[in-house]
Parts: C-alpha cells; sequence; structure tokens
C-alpha cells in the first residue's frame, strides 16, 4: 500500500515551507502527496436573506478560486518535482476538517506550517497547528 | 465614502429640525391622518366580522387552515420535531455540501425576520386587550401554525426558480404560480400576483413601519418625547445605508448580535420566572381561566382568543408565505426538510418567546386587577396596566419591575431586532417587487427608497393605525398563500411519505 502524505495548504508561507518539507520527505520515501486546502466556514453562521440567495453561487467562485489561485500552483510545484500529487479543497472548521481528510485519506502523515506568531497571541487565539497536533489521529509534523 | 455622507446629512437635518419642535409636531398628526384615512377601508375590510359576530373573518381563515394542515399532515409538527432537531444540528448533511447555505443557516435566517417588535411589543398589545388569556390561544395558534410553515416551506424549496449563475429565487409567488400550473389548475398566476402585491404592503407594514414605530416608542420612553419622524429618518438613513448602498457590514453585525440579544431576552425573562417561582402557578391559572371565562376583558373569551391568535399569526407569521422565500434558499435535495426545519419557527417565536414575554407581564402584576372580583379591570377597550403603559412600553415596565436598567438594553434589542426585521422584510418585498415588475437596478431602487420612506411615516404615526394596517397586510397575504396551500397540499403529502419511507428503509443517510 503507497504511502501517502497530507499537506495542508492555504497559500502561505509557513504551508510552502510544509509542502517543500514534504517534498523531500516524499522524495526518499516515495509516498505521493496530497494537498488540502480548507476554506473556513460554519454550519452556525447568520446570514443575511441576500447572502442566503447569494451562497450558491458564492461558493462555486469561492472553489474556483481557492482552485486557481492556492492550489493548483502548489499541484505544480510538486509535479515539477516528479512526485504523484492529488488535491482537495473542503469547507468547513480548518483544523476538524485536515483531521478528518487525514483519517479518510488513510495517510501515513500530516504536515502543516506553523506560522510563528508570538507566544502570547497563539496562547489567547490558538493556532491551527497546535490543535491539529491535539486532535489529528495520524502523526503530524509541524514545519515551523 | 458616498454611504458614510448619507448617513452623515439625513442625521445633520433630523438634528436640526429637533430644533424646531413645534413644526415637527404637527408633522407627526398630519403624517398620521393622511396616513389613518388612506388605509382605513383596508382595514375595515379584513378585519370585518362574522354579521351578528365580533369574529373577525381572517382569524377563522388562519385558524382554520392551520387545523386543517395540522390534522391532515397527521399532527406532523409533533411527530418531526425530534428529526427536525437532528436535520438543523447538521446529521443528515453530506459533508461534500459543506459551504452550501446549512438548515440552521435558512432557519436563523427566518428567524431574524420573524422574531421582531412582535414578539415584544406585538405580546403587550395583546395581553393589554385580551387578558393573560390571549397568552393560551396565542401558544395553542403557535403549535398549530407550525403545521402551516411546514406546508409552505417545502413548497418554497420545490417550486422555486434555480437560475444559470447559481441563484435561487422562491417563494409563494412561484409555487402559486408552477404548482398550480403542474396540477392543470387555473388562476396560479392571478393568485400569484395578488400575493406580490399584498407581500409588497406587508413588507411596508409590519416589516417596516410596526418596527419602526415600537423601536421609536421605547427610544423615547428613555431619553424623552420628541417627534417620531426624526427617528424615522435617522432609522431610514441606516436601512438606505445598507439595502441600497449595500453596506453589508451593518446588516453583519447586526445578524450576529440579533441572536445573542434574543437569547438574553429569553434568558432576563427566564430569571424574573425563576424569582417569582411561587407565582408561575396562579400566572397559568390567570392564563387558563382568562382563556375560556375572559375575566373581565373586552369581548370576554373570544376577546381574548382574537387577540391570542392575531398576535400569534403576526408575529411567527405561519401561512403568510415570507418564511418559504427565505427557506427557498437552501440546497437540498429533499424540499420536504426545509418544511421540518421551518416548523421550529413558529415554536421558538411563539410557543417560548411570545410565552416568554407574556408571563413576565402577568407575573409583574402590570394588569390591574379588581380584587373583590378576579377580574380585570378595563377602559376603553384595554386592560388598565399599573404604569399606563401599553405596547413595549407595557413590556418594558414588566421587566424594569424586576432589573431597574433593562429598559435600556430592552432600548437596544427593540432597535437590533427592529432593524433585522426589517432588512428582512425588505429582502421579502423586493423579491415581490421584482416578480410583478421584473429584475432591473432601477426597479430594485424604486422599491427600495419606497421602502426607506415607509420607515419614516411608521415611525410617525400612531401605534392604532400602524398596527391596524400592519396586521391587515399581512393576513392578506396569508388569504391568498393559504388558498395555494390548499390546492397545493397533497404535493406535499407526497413529498412527505416518500421522505419518511426512505428514510426509514436508511436509504437516506445520516452523517453524524
Amino acid at each position: 500500500m503507497s504511502t501517502k502524505y497530507i499537506v495542508a495548504c492555504d497559500g502561505s508561507q509557513a504551508s510552502a515551507r510544509a509542502l517543500q518539507f514534504a517534498i523531500d520527505q516524499a522524495r526518499t520515501s516515495g509516498a505521493s502527496i496530497l494537498i488540502a486546502h480548507v476554506l473556513e466556514w460554519s454550519p452556525y453562521s447568520f446570514l443575511t436573506p441576500e447572502e442566503l440567495e447569494e451562497r450558491h453561487k458564492r461558493r462555486s467562485e469561492e472553489l474556483k478560486r481557492a482552485q486557481k489561485a492556492v492550489v493548483d500552483p502548489l499541484v505544480d510545484s510538486v509535479v515539477s518535482e516528479g512526485i504523484k500529487v492529488d488535491s482537495v479543497i473542503k469547507y468547513g472548521h480548518v483544523a476538524e476538517t485536515l483531521a478528518d481528510i487525514a483519517e479518510q485519506e488513510a495517510a501515513s502523515q500530516l504536515f502543516i506550517g506553523r506560522t510563528g506568531h508570538s507566544s502570547l497571541a497563539v496562547r489567547v487565539f490558538g493556532s491551527v497547528a497546535g490543535v491539529m497536533a491535539q486532535i489529528v489521529t495520524v502523526p503530524c509534523t509541524i514545519v515551523p | 465614502m458616498q454611504n458614510n455622507k448619507i448617513i452623515a446629512g439625513v442625521t445633520a437635518i433630523g438634528l436640526a429640525l429637533l430644533s424646531s419642535s413645534a413644526a415637527a409636531q404637527s408633522v407627526d398628526e398630519t403624517v398620521n391622518q393622511i396616513f389613518s384615512s388612506a388605509t382605513g377601508w383596508f382595514v375595515s375590510f379584513i378585519f370585518s366580522p362574522f354579521p351578528g359576530t365580533s369574529f373577525p373573518w381572517i382569524v377563522a381563515w388562519l385558524v382554520v387552515a392551520a387545523t386543517v394542515f395540522t390534522f391532515y399532515f397527521v399532527f406532523i409538527q409533533f411527530r418531526a420535531f425530534p428529526h427536525s432537531i437532528s436535520l438543523v444540528k447538521g446529521d443528515y448533511s453530506d459533508p461534500n455540501d459543506a459551504g452550501e447555505v446549512s438548515h440552521f443557516q435558512a432557519l436563523a435566517t427566518a428567524l431574524s425576520g420573524t422574531v421582531g417588535l412582535g414578539n415584544i411589543a406585538g405580546v403587550a398589545v395583546a395581553v393589554g386587550i385580551g387578558g393573560p388569556g390571549a397568552t393560551f390561544w396565542m401558544i395553542l395558534a403557535g403549535l398549530m401554525g407550525m403545521a402551516s410553515k411546514f406546508t409552505e416551506c417545502t413548497l418554497g424549496v420545490k417550486y422555486r426558480n434555480e437560475y444559470e449563475d447559481g441563484t435561487v429565487s422562491g417563494g409563494p409567488m412561484y409555487y402559486l404560480t408552477k404548482g398550480f400550473a403542474e396540477r392543470g389548475l387555473p388562476g396560479g398566476r392571478i393568485l400569484a400576483v395578488l400575493f406580490s402585491i399584498f407581500c409588497i404592503l406587508g413588507a411596508l407594514g409590519g416589516g417596516n413601519m410596526f418596527q419602526a414605530n415600537q423601536a421609536h416608542q421605547q427610544i423615547s420612553g428613555i431619553v424623552g418625547g420628541y417627534p417620531g419622524w426624526i427617528t424615522g429618518v435617522i432609522f431610514a438613513g441606516v436601512v438606505f445605508a445598507v439595502i441600497v448602498g449595500g453596506l453589508k457590514s451593518i446588516a453583519r453585525v447586526t445578524e450576529k448580535v440579533v441572536p445573542f440579544m434574543g437569547i438574553m431576552y429569553v434568558g432576563a425573562a427566564l430569571v424574573i420566572l425563576v424569582v417569582n417561582a411561587d407565582q408561575i402557578g396562579w400566572a397559568f391559572g390567570q392564563i387558563i381561566a382568562g382563556a375560556f371565562t375572559g375575566l373581565g376583558v373586552a369581548g370576554g373569551m373570544v376577546g381574548a382568543l382574537i387577540q391570542g391568535f392575531k398576535r400569534a399569526a403576526f408575529s411567527n407569521e405561519a401561512g403568510v408565505g415570507s418564511a418559504a422565500i427565505a427557506h427557498s434558499a437552501v440546497r437540498t435535495k429533499e424540499p420536504i426538510t426545509e418544511g421540518f426545519v421551518s416548523l421550529l419557527e413558529p415554536f421558538i417565536d411563539t410557543v417560548v418567546i411570545c410565552t416568554m414575554t407574556a408571563l413576565v407581564i402577568i407575573i409583574t402584576g402590570q394588569l390591574t386587577i379588581d380584587a373583590a372580583t378576579g377580574n380585570y379591570i378595563t377602559e376603553g377597550g384595554r386592560i388598565v396596566t399599573a404604569t399606563g403603559a401599553s405596547g413595549v412600553g407595557l413590556t418594558s415596565a414588566a421587566f424594569e419591575s424586576a432589573f431597574s436598567w433593562f429598559p435600556y438594553v430592552l432600548a437596544i434589542a427593540v432597535v437590533l431586532f427592529a432593524f433585522s426585521t426589517m432588512i428582512s422584510w425588505s429582502y421579502y418585498g423586493l423579491k415581490a417587487w421584482t416578480y410583478l415588475f421584473g429584475e432591473g437596478k432601477n426597479k430594485e431602487i424604486t422599491f427600495k427608497v419606497i421602502f426607506c420612506i415607509f420607515v419614516v411615516i411608521g415611525a410617525a404615526a400612531n401605534l392604532g393605525p400602524v398596527i391596524d394596517f400592519s396586521d391587515a397586510a399581512i393576513f392578506a397575504m396569508a388569504v391568498v398563500n393559504i388558498i395555494g396551500l390548499y390546492f397545493l397540499m397533497p404535493v406535499v403529502k407526497r413529498e412527505l411519505n416518500s421522505y419518511l419511507s426512505r428514510l426509514e428503509t436508511g436509504e437516506i443517510k445520516k452523517f453524524k
């Protein structure tokens, strides 16, 4: 069974570093990479009636934009390294959705970048990487 | 920015004219006079009683419909209640649909349109005229109205228009036209047009004027009396900035804060009830006794019944068709699921929130009782209250007797509830307007400007003519909508049976 690495990408420098690290690992281990991009969304938010009406259209636009602006360039960079790559874009709570993806795909490892905010901000607001370390069910590598 | 300039300009004009209060007073009176004479005939028609009685035919219409739907769907509101909760929690939501409108969002949006001054001020009016007994009939109407909402919201999703750009348009106008055509019945289009006209009037009345009116009353109750049109102009300016200027940020903030205020309101009411726990038994006793004897209120039992039913219908809009417009936006393959979700609305709106208001008014002893007879002291058709207040002032006084600072909180809550209801109804009215006149920027702006003008009128006029017109317009919508529901209810029954059997076999997947 081929090993699969999941890399959490949000278009930031930190996630680019995580991807590069994963690529380096995959080169030696022969794993494939799944780029996971999660758009923060909650089913429990409150919308105006107009937002309700436009939501489906907005969602399609958001998915297209995310694919084009964030995911495709990253996919291209992995392909150019000769590593097998796939991508997925999902909506939801970022940490929980990434954890779900890792579990469903039976990933052998998850890579996530750490933005390195000051420790006070992290303590007050939390960070996705920190939450991932707590909840994910597969080995998780936090790339600083 | 353009919008900020508009708000600033409008506010400046308002404040400048505040100084000439003598002239300002007569503006209010003039507006009030013109308004009452223009709408009087419409109100009389809608509320005309059955010959020889004082029972308005419209109340019978609504209640009979709710009863018919309750029996036709065999008490679906009680059978499906747990399933409705599961749907809202997301138990049956496909994770691949994440990012689309969720059931919770549709419910919350529809609720933010219905939870408004009707829950706070309308209930006070009902209890002030019909006594505690009105509460019983209000709860009953709320419970039965759940079946009406269930029917109309299912149809709203089933017969909506889905456009290529991904937007949707749904609501009674569409299910009346498409549903009737599908069943080979004539007259669908005429009903749809009539509905649209009444929906526009309803949007201007209950969704707008009543809200502005009571918001002004609460504010002036705190800062001191001043002419209503000034509040109206300021409110209109803000509403204009949002619906014409597209200043979404205001609407977004309101949408977030309103649920919080709603919870706070119910929480405060619960605290008052807990503090007066020994009186709860007495209060319910009054409610039951008043429901069947009237306890001296004008019209006796029937008076209580009429007030209870009127306020429930006005507050939860069951059978009116407005919620169907909001719910039609939900992305679901099963229209009936929106019916299930929507039946929670009259429950939350009427059975919970309205009842809280009524209980607080009763328990804090706002309604004066003649110690000798046990009846309520009435004067001029309404009960004499401890502070002489009526409408939102009565609710304010009731809460104030427990929390002296509550009127300030209530003022903020009232302004926010009024505002969110106005935003929602401006949308419903706009949908009706574009159904009649077609889509197009200029046509939309025309309606939106008219809407804002009525904000001013509503704040300026007296409560009496405003609430009468608001009621009449919304009930007129229900007349047309319910005719449609009667003819289309077999469609809903088919959907319901199909869904329930598939739920049982496990074909409808539970994801959580």
